[in-house]
């Protein structure tokens, strides 16, 4: 085993197919006319979502200065929407993204995130450019769309509009046994996560999100006239594939929404990290009405080759990093 | 010692509610924008129930004290049953309980893994065959080895086993201690 730990956790074969796909996606903006950047992925910010914890890079002017404390990005998204507001039009960007502790099957801290962001789209247009996307790299080309109040009647047979905390806790209980006492968005990501999402045949978008979930998502009203956000996200064969939004441009709604995140960190007593206020000033400014969506690209390729495993498709995985 | 529910790992042995528990299937669940939990399936190595439990990723789990060692069965008194690691010569009393329904396996001298926690007996695993007389069965019928039907045996154990018609009272068998089934004449 030790004597191993030299060689790659992807064959030779998949690095070529995983190049392939690379190419293949390059293509399908090249063709739309979407302009690839390349954003830093170390910045002085970092995400606010208090489910996201970023890695911490100490940045010298000299090497027995004091440390200053850089952070490695989870997503593009902060930059890319600065280059928008700065009037970059459609743009896209594919590379590394890094997200402590999150180690398992299908997650690698280090992993290869496709994002992109289209002017004038709002999520319904940027889901049949997803679906396009997808079907044009691998064979998947069926897509199925549902509301995230559809999908929770279908598989737990729950109306979550009408449902009370506690009738969420007890039909989770009652197929996984939890450990302490959850908030309402507690218990419905509980339920997604190992009671829907593991059922999920072929390629699913779920949209329409509780407006809590809204992230950064502007927050409409459906036809049933409920407050949802604008977000939707597409899983395949039960595993997390994209996350896309109609974005907030309300530069006062960003501010609460990140000070609202930094609230609930303290909360939950994990650390603070600076706020991108840049971010803030960039919708000031005006960030043109658009729909953005990230995809992760390592898990497309193990969808399309059938792997059961993120460090099948990996060069190297955490474990040999 | 603990872990943390991100360091769960299959086979790995801890404490839940007081009973020592083994991991059998472990998953790590984290959607882009929620909560991390490591999901498990584990076996409650004293009832045998297994079940599924999910643990937010900063949960500690103290680790249960479990080790497994080969044995050889000696006999019991009526009460306990008696093992001994043949290199140490150490004997072990083990319950009926740790031993259930794998009562019905044991022979004088059969080599069994026996699961310690905190070294007392918890589990007692038999071999996955096991050789054993026919103490009864209804008389063979000549001429009927090729065709099909079985009759109940009873063997020198206790344990009643569904064999083929020509089997003989007296004659030596291998059964899969797994599903309780024949195998063939030993």
């Amino acid at each position: 085993m030790q004597e191993n730990q030299w060689r790659p956790s992807a064959s030779i074969e998949t690095l070529k197919l995983r190049a392939a796909m690379f190419a293949k996606i390059r293509q399908f903006f090249a063709e739309r006319a979407v302009l690839e950047v390349d954003v830093p992925v170390l910045s002085q910010k970092a995400v606010s979502d208090p489910f996201i914890d970023a890695m911490d890079v100490s940045y010298r002017h000299y090497p027995e200065d004091a440390s200053q404390q850089y952070y490695l990005q989870s997503s593009p998204e902060y930059a890319m929407k600065r280059l928008l507001a700065a009037g970059s039009g459609c743009i896209y960007q594919m590379g590394k993204v890094f997200r402590n502790g999150e180690a398992g099957r299908k997650h690698n801290p280090e992993f290869t995130m496709l994002e992109w962001y289209r002017v004038g789209f709002d999520e319904r247009g940027l889901m049949d450019e997803v679906a396009a996307l997808v079907s044009a790299v691998t064979d998947i080309k069926a897509f199925r769309r549902v509301s995230y109040q559809q999908v929770f009647k279908d598989y737990l047979a729950v109306d979550i509009n009408c449902a009370s905390d506690r009738e969420l806790a007890e039909i989770m209980c009652r197929q996984i046994e939890v450990s302490g006492d959850y908030d309402r968005d507690g218990w419905l990501n509980l339920l997604m996560s190992h009671c829907i999402e593991p059922k999920l045949q072929g390629a699913v978008f779920i949209y329409s999100y509780p407006a809590s979930h809204a992230a950064l998502a502007r927050v409409k009203e459906d036809r049933h006239g409920n407050a949802v956000a604008a977000r939707f996200e597409l899983f395949i064969d039960g595993v997390e594939l994209a996350n896309g939004y109609h974005e907030l441009t309300d530069s006062k709604e960003q501010l609460r929404r990140f000070e609202k995140d930094q609230r609930q960190r303290k909360a939950l007593n994990f650390p603070t990290r600076p706020l991108e206020t840049r971010l803030v000033s960039a919708l000031e400014h005006g960030l043109p009405d658009c729909a953005g969506v990230a995809l992760g690209v390592d898990r497309l390729l193990m969808l399309a080759l059938t792997k059961s495993s993120i460090s099948e498709v990996l060069p190297f995985d955490f474990t040999r990093a | 010692m603990s872990y943390s529910a991100n360091q769960l790992k299959n086979g790995l042995k801890v404490i839940i509610d007081g009973d020592p528990c083994a991991m059998q299937q472990v998953e790590f669940v984290k959607p882009g924008k929620g909560q991390a939990f490591t999901r498990v399936k584990m076996r409650n190595l004293l009832t045998g129930r297994v079940w599924e439990r999910t643990f937010k990723s900063n949960e500690s789990l103290e680790a249960a004290d479990v080790v497994e060692r080969d044995m050889e069965y000696l006999y019991t008194d009526g009460e306990m049953f008696h093992f001994m690691v043949p290199v140490t010569f150490e004997q072990y009393a083990v319950e009926l309980s740790a031993v259930g329904d794998n009562v019905k396996w044991l022979k004088d001298n059969t080599q069994c893994i026996i699961t310690l926690w905190n070294d007392r007996a918890i589990v007692v695993t038999p071999p996955n065959f096991v050789e054993l007389e026919v103490a009864e069965t209804d008389p063979g019928l000549k001429g009927d080895t090729a065709q099909g039907g079985s009759k109940p045996a009873t063997l020198s154990t206790g344990a009643v086993v569904r064999v083929p018609l020509f089997i003989e009272q007296g004659e030596i068998l291998k059964i899969d201690t797994r599903t309780g089934d024949y195998v063939s004449r030993a």
